[in-house]
């Protein structure tokens, strides 16, 4: 790990600081911007976490009690996991943590781009505003995050909503491309000098990689997103059978961009969670340089696997073996991950604080997570599980046990950095076992559900299907508790928090965020560091 | 005085022998007819009612008795080193960050597991695509909201499959899974599906036979099942098709041969068209009035 020699700020806190209007809408700030995308994700998740528990309340009983039709059910359904993969994970995880965090640990002054990094952030208001606006409009965008055609397309979706919520993503995308080149140029330009790519730190790495996957994924949802808006409004058949086209193509396409998505959803996550077993384990990570290349592998292969979301839309079975295979090899360099994260803490003087708890929950949860991934990447398997609730308790061990845990990882670790206030240690033990139990007892017995043949994305469902269902539900308003006990935690920090120095953990911290002071100045280095 | 010689001796032993010769009679004929539904509280998969399911259910037997232990190793794993290393058992931090031996095992060993699972796995795929000497062929075809089945093999007849509403369940009707038609397929065959689309996409899939297979405007998908013993096997639309997407089940009916002879014979004369066209309706315009139709 790199430490520097010499860090050099004049005054702290109030240094060079703009006016509020300047330094709050026309941000050329990192760490700034970084606290924009925080503070959004919050609210965004709020409200998607908001709309997942509506949903589990339809889903408590047999029977429709709250939700008019199923064509309303289906247009939350699609806004939740929209809002909570483009709106939530993304901007907490790259915008918010890798804003703040990556400059800093390469010893850097700021972004490579500072005012594009505004637009990046400023792109994702009129973006979530569009999407929430759709759900208000004609029949709603109801055709899943996944939006296939032809549900998706003009005759089956006439209103304007889907061409809203289309060009929502069209923003989100143009906020994260921009963002890609922005991390890509740092990273690779702007590291201090001594800092060689192989002394980086793990977040830095998880940052580089994920950018990679967003400049090469994400131009393809573009594409794709385009072709359904020519579809839908001016006579182009990309995906019209009658025309020519064909629905597959765009699983194809979604899937190409689709499947990248989720890794670069976890992969900063992963980054996180190394630099906080090392701290709390006061040792360093195991195998770093087996951590950073799994993490590129995962990364390269993860763009060669999109098809195993398609098995059951008739590709041929030799086309079906190679991705079965291909998908299978992921959890190569995964396993490695796992199991050097356990050899980081073996032997190590392990402290378990409000971080830790959430990275080791991280570490267990996703193994869950991605086991039952294993069984989904067999297409055998697949035929009886795909679209049922099988999948959604896998994705939801990843994402919601994976990621979510990881941005509360990466909060409890840096708020104290950030803010210059520490969280409440009680309230955060809390906060972690009330959500780590209300999110297993709402996903686990999902897994009953789809193995039973429980579809996704049904409001209603047959009676046999009622115990399960009710346990998750319950499981649901545990996890929403604990998203208030957050909130508290939040308050208590930012108004009464333990104000803390520029190391507060102690000498396991070794990334250099941890030599400028909490919170750094504005411009946290004046001069560049050295790194020995 | 050993259990069977008290039986021997007591008007119980008659009657247990009777019992037993009703239970051998009966039992084959009541464990036939299985009924492939969800159950409540139900864990793992539906009961198999055919071939295709069968090699499922081993192949997901084998995969279960690996991803399980693997899970429960690593859950073990975190759990000792957080008792054994923690700062008040361990106060002093060893700095080893490297083992070759380990990197080299926690590399090699998950290669030989997934390959233990792949082996198995691309045989069952192959197994499963097509159908070897297709008995009968039947055409699925998945509408909002409803199902729509022929028989190329035997007049093309076609008709229409939908749910029962709620208010209108008789007794033995199951909501939401219990259907007007259902598809009749004769118990032992070897059915060819081909799955085609109309409007949207749609998903034919019923757990109990082990088959799931999209319907896709523009495109013919085969896939192929066999029911081994008589029953009613229930499935649902498994792919987002609008608003009706969670109402519209699938029933399969596998009844013995004779029956289904019989059935056939009904069934053309049921759904002739009175100009003698098999029933093709353009289900799309009807789908865009619903559409239209709902309050907004």
């Amino acid at each position: 790990m790199a430490t520097a020699t010499d860090t050099h700020h004049h005054d702290d806190h109030h240094d060079h600081a703009p006016p509020f209007f300047q330094r709050w809408f026309l941000s050329t700030n990192h760490k700034d911007i970084g606290t924009l995308y925080l503070v959004f994700s919050v609210i965004a998740g709020i409200i998607g976490g908001g709309l997942s528990v509506l949903m589990r309340m339809e889903l408590q009983n047999p029977g429709m009690q709250y939700f008019a039709d199923g064509q309303m059910w289906n247009s939350i359904v699609s806004a939740h996991g929209l809002i909570m993969v483009f709106f939530v994970v993304m901007p907490a995880l790259i915008g918010g943590f890798g804003n703040w965090f990556v400059p800093i640990m390469i010893g850097a002054p700021d972004m490579a781009f500072p005012r594009m990094n505004n637009i990046s952030f400023w792109l994702l208001v009129p973006a979530f505003l569009l999407l929430g606006a759709s759900a208000f409009v004609g029949e709603g965008p109801g055709a899943g995050w996944t939006i296939y055609t032809p549900l998706s397309d003009s005759q089956f979706h006439p209103s304007p909503a889907m061409d809203m919520a289309l060009f929502s993503l069209h923003l989100a995308g143009a906020s994260s491309i921009m963002g890609a080149a922005n991390f890509i140029t740092t990273i690779l330009n702007m590291r201090a000098p001594g800092m060689t790519l192989h002394k980086m730190p793990l977040f830095v790495w998880s940052m580089l990689v994920t950018a990679f996957l967003l400049l090469l994924a994400v131009p393809v949802l573009a594409g794709v997103l385009t072709m359904l808006i020519t579809d839908r409004n001016f006579g182009t058949a990309f995906f019209r059978p009658e025309g020519g086209g064909d629905p597959v193509l765009f699983q194809h396409l979604f899937w190409f961009f689709g499947h990248p998505e989720v890794y670069i959803m976890i992969l900063p996550g992963f980054g996180i969670v190394s630099h906080i077993v090392s701290t709390f384990s006061r040792k360093p990570v195991f195998g770093y340089l087996g951590m950073a290349y799994a993490m590129v592998a995962i990364g390269v292969v993860g763009f060669v696997v999109w098809a195993h979301h398609m098995y059951t839309s008739g590709m041929d079975v030799d086309t079906r073996a190679y991705f079965m295979a291909a998908t299978m090899v992921i959890a190569v360099p995964t396993g490695i991950k796992i199991f050097s994260w356990i050899a980081t803490m073996w032997g190590g003087s392990i402290e378990l604080r409000t971080p830790m708890l959430f990275a080791i929950g991280f570490i267990a949860l996703f193994t869950i997570g991605g086991v039952t991934g294993v069984k989904l990447a067999n297409a055998g398997a697949d035929v009886i599980l795909h679209n049922t609730y099988y999948v959604v308790a896998h994705f939801h061990y990843v994402l919601s046990l994976g990621a979510v845990f990881s941005i509360f990882a990466g909060w409890y670790y840096w708020i104290g950095k950030m803010s210059g206030r520490q969280y409440p240690e009680f309230w955060g033990k809390v906060h972690f076992w009330l959500f780590f139990a209300g999110a297993n007892i709402t996903f686990f017995p999902q897994h009953f559900l789809g193995a039973q043949g429980m579809p996704r994305r049904y409001p209603d469902y047959p009676d046999a299907f009622w115990g399960w269902n009710m346990i998750s539900s319950l499981g649901s308003y545990l996890s929403a508790a604990s998203v208030l006990v957050f909130l508290y935690v939040v308050y208590r920090t930012f108004t009464s928090g333990e104000r803390v120095g520029a190391n507060y953990w102690g000498p396991g911290a070794t990334t250099l965020e941890w030599q400028v002071s909490s919170p750094p100045p504005f411009h946290t280095f004046e001069e560049l560091p050295r790194i020995r | 005085m050993g259990f069977v010689s008290v039986l021997r001796h007591t008007l119980a032993w008659k009657l247990w022998l009777a019992g037993l010769f009703l239970l051998v009679g009966l039992g084959p004929t009541l464990a036939e007819e299985l009924v492939g539904q969800p159950t409540p509280w139900g864990i793992g998969l539906q009961p198999s009612a055919g071939p295709v399911k069968e090699a499922i259910h081993h192949f997901n037997d084998l995969v279960l008795w690996i991803i399980v232990p693997i899970a429960v190793f690593v859950l073990g794993l975190l759990a000792y080193v957080m008792v054994k290393f923690s700062a008040r058992a361990n106060p002093n931090p060893s700095s080893t960050s490297h083992n070759t031996i380990l990197e080299v095992a926690w590399t090699v060993v998950p290669v030989l597991i997934l390959l233990v699972i792949a082996i198995p796995s691309f045989r069952l795929i192959y197994y499963q695509d097509r159908a070897r000497d297709a008995d009968l062929t039947i055409n699925v075809q998945g509408r909002q909201w409803y199902w729509h089945y022929s028989y190329p093999d035997h007049g093309d007849f076609a008709f229409d499959s939908r749910p029962i509403p709620t208010a209108d369940l008789k007794p033995g009707q199951v909501r939401n899974l219990s259907v007007d038609e259902p598809l009749v397929i004769p118990v032992g065959a070897t059915v060819r599906v081909m799955a085609v689309g109309q409007d949207v996409i749609h998903s034919f899939f019923v757990p109990a036979l082990g088959v799931q297979k999209y319907t896709i405007p523009g495109r013919a998908l085969e896939t192929w099942f066999k029911a081994d013993r008589a029953g009613v096997f229930y499935g649902q639309c498994n792919q987002i098709c609008g608003t009706n997407h969670w109402f519209m089940p699938i029933e399969v009916r596998a009844v013995p041969a004779e029956e289904f002879k019989t059935w056939v014979e009904q069934a053309k004369k049921k759904y002739a068209r009175a100009d003698g066209t098999p029933a093709a309706v353009a289900a799309a315009p009807a789908a865009i009035q619903q559409l239209a139709a709902l309050p907004r």
